[in-house]
């Protein structure tokens, strides 16, 4: 089918899509008049039944729990995907990180920028630890502070060197720390089998409401997501600097 | 309905139409850069914290280097 | 104005699905593609938003204090995270198709027969 043709049928396509949105808009409530009832019960009992003061977290990480945990593994499967496709193919070589340094005669990144990213690596972190343990108290959680945590180590990069990099992220370690987290999940959950109670019941003591050690089970949560995905997305970016830097074609 | 939100998603919604006009890759990772900081100024302007944090981070660092990375591949195979 | 983020939403979703249809090019086709997975974000919260109301954090205000919708902020949260790494493994996918053909067009690569 050509474009032109493509285009006009799907011109015609989402005019009766259009049509029907424009429809169902005049169907929903107004915005702003919130009418659903379990954000309202929601946000009256969870503070006093978790003990968490981030309404959001204590949602995503317990009531409903088992949703995230899959969720978690749709960004597990994820990073399968891109390790297995990026890998070396049949008749491509592979350089050494340090053949790579030497010959590679890109631009250098220029002192003032090397000297603040690598300055900048240490509070990252820090920032991401910050805002993974505070997920139950304040905005934050496992996948926010996740993917900072991330972010530091593309730092990393971008203002070291692509050796630096491997050397900070060697890949059997955030392997390991990837199946760790996503492990730790339902570990954690199982605990509740041993309390006598259902999948993912709460089995630590609560502890009050704005202190750090509270909120039952819903940290060490955080923390197991925290951890899979922050690796999982260093996983990613080492996969694809790896592949765009020190795998080599083959003569075609 | 505030002004801010008014003007917020307006904003929006011509930026996710200029970042599908947009046809040339690199500019438009720079311009999905953009899209994704005005969704974070969205998100909080709905009240919703938790979810401008991730959107913050994903749509202003991952996201842009990702599709960096992919085309700097690309270019260096259709270089040679 | 009572409709605004749902219009947005749904301009949105079209405008992404019309880049798709129409992309030349693989990699703007994941970028279509995230614009069409915001249009969702937005959908979502404009659901669950409450006029005159904070967010459902209550570590400062107490806990009456009338706030937003917290399930749909949960259920957009994870997406978005999810949604980046599930664009990592398209654009992998690119980038071996790339190799193996040699164009990122999608309509070139419906005439290259291996």
């Amino acid at each position: 089918m050509t474009p032109t043709g493509r285009r006009a049928m799907f011109l015609a396509a989402a005019s009766v899509v259009a049509g029907v949105l424009v429809w169902g808009l005049t169907g929903l409530p107004d915005f702003g008049d919130y009418h659903g009832p379990y954000g309202t019960i929601l946000d009256r009992v969870a503070v006093g039944e978790r003990h968490g003061t981030n309404v959001v977290t204590a949602v995503v990480f317990d009531y409903r729990g088992v949703d995230t945990m899959i969720e978690e593994y749709i960004l597990f499967a994820s990073v399968i995907g891109v390790t297995l496709l990026l890998r070396r193919q049949r008749g491509e070589r592979e350089r050494p990180p340090s053949e790579v340094a030497k010959g590679r005669g890109e631009p250098e990144p220029s002192e003032a920028a090397r000297v603040m990213g690598l300055g900048l690596v240490g509070p990252v972190i820090l920032l991401g630890l910050y805002v993974v343990a505070h997920g139950a108290l304040t905005p934050g959680g496992g996948f926010q502070g996740g993917v900072v945590l991330a972010t530091a180590s593309g730092l990393v990069f971008l203002t070291g060197s692509f050796l630096s990099f491997e050397r900070v992220n060697p890949i059997p370690l955030i392997d390991l720390a990837e199946g760790v987290g996503a492990a730790g999940y339902p570990a954690l959950g199982l605990l509740g089998f041993g309390g006598g109670g259902a999948f993912l019941t709460n089995v630590l003591p609560l502890g009050r409401p704005g202190s750090l050690l509270s909120a039952g089970l819903i940290p060490l949560i955080d923390l197991a997501v925290g951890l899979a995905v922050a690796a999982g997305i260093v996983l990613i970016l080492s996969e694809f600097l790896e592949q765009t830097l020190a795998i080599r074609g083959s003569r075609r | 309905m505030t002004a801010l939100q008014v003007v917020v998603l307006l904003l929006v919604a011509a930026t996710g139409a200029v970042v599908v006009s947009v046809r040339e890759p690199l500019r438009q990772a720079m311009i999905l850069g953009i899209y994704g900081l005005l969704l974070v100024v969205t998100f909080v302007v709905l009240q919703a914290p938790d979810v401008a944090l991730s959107a913050a981070v994903v749509g202003a660092v991952a996201m842009p280097l990702m599709i960096a990375l992919a085309l700097a591949k690309i270019q260096e195979r259709s270089d040679r | 104005m009572r409709f605004l983020p749902f219009a947005v939403a749904d301009w949105l979703f079209l405008v992404g699905l019309y880049g798709i249809v129409t992309s030349r090019n693989l990699i703007h086709l994941v970028v279509c593609l995230s614009v069409v997975q915001s249009s969702t974000y937005v959908l979502l919260l404009g659901i669950g938003y409450r006029t005159n109301a904070t967010a459902p954090v209550f570590k400062d205000v107490s806990v009456g204090t009338r706030a937003v919708d917290p399930v749909v902020q949960s259920l957009t949260l994870t997406d978005v995270v999810v949604g980046v790494t599930v664009a990592a493994l398209l654009l992998a996918l690119a980038v071996q198709e790339h190799k193996r053909t040699g164009t990122l067009d999608p309509e070139e690569m419906r005439s290259l027969r291996g």
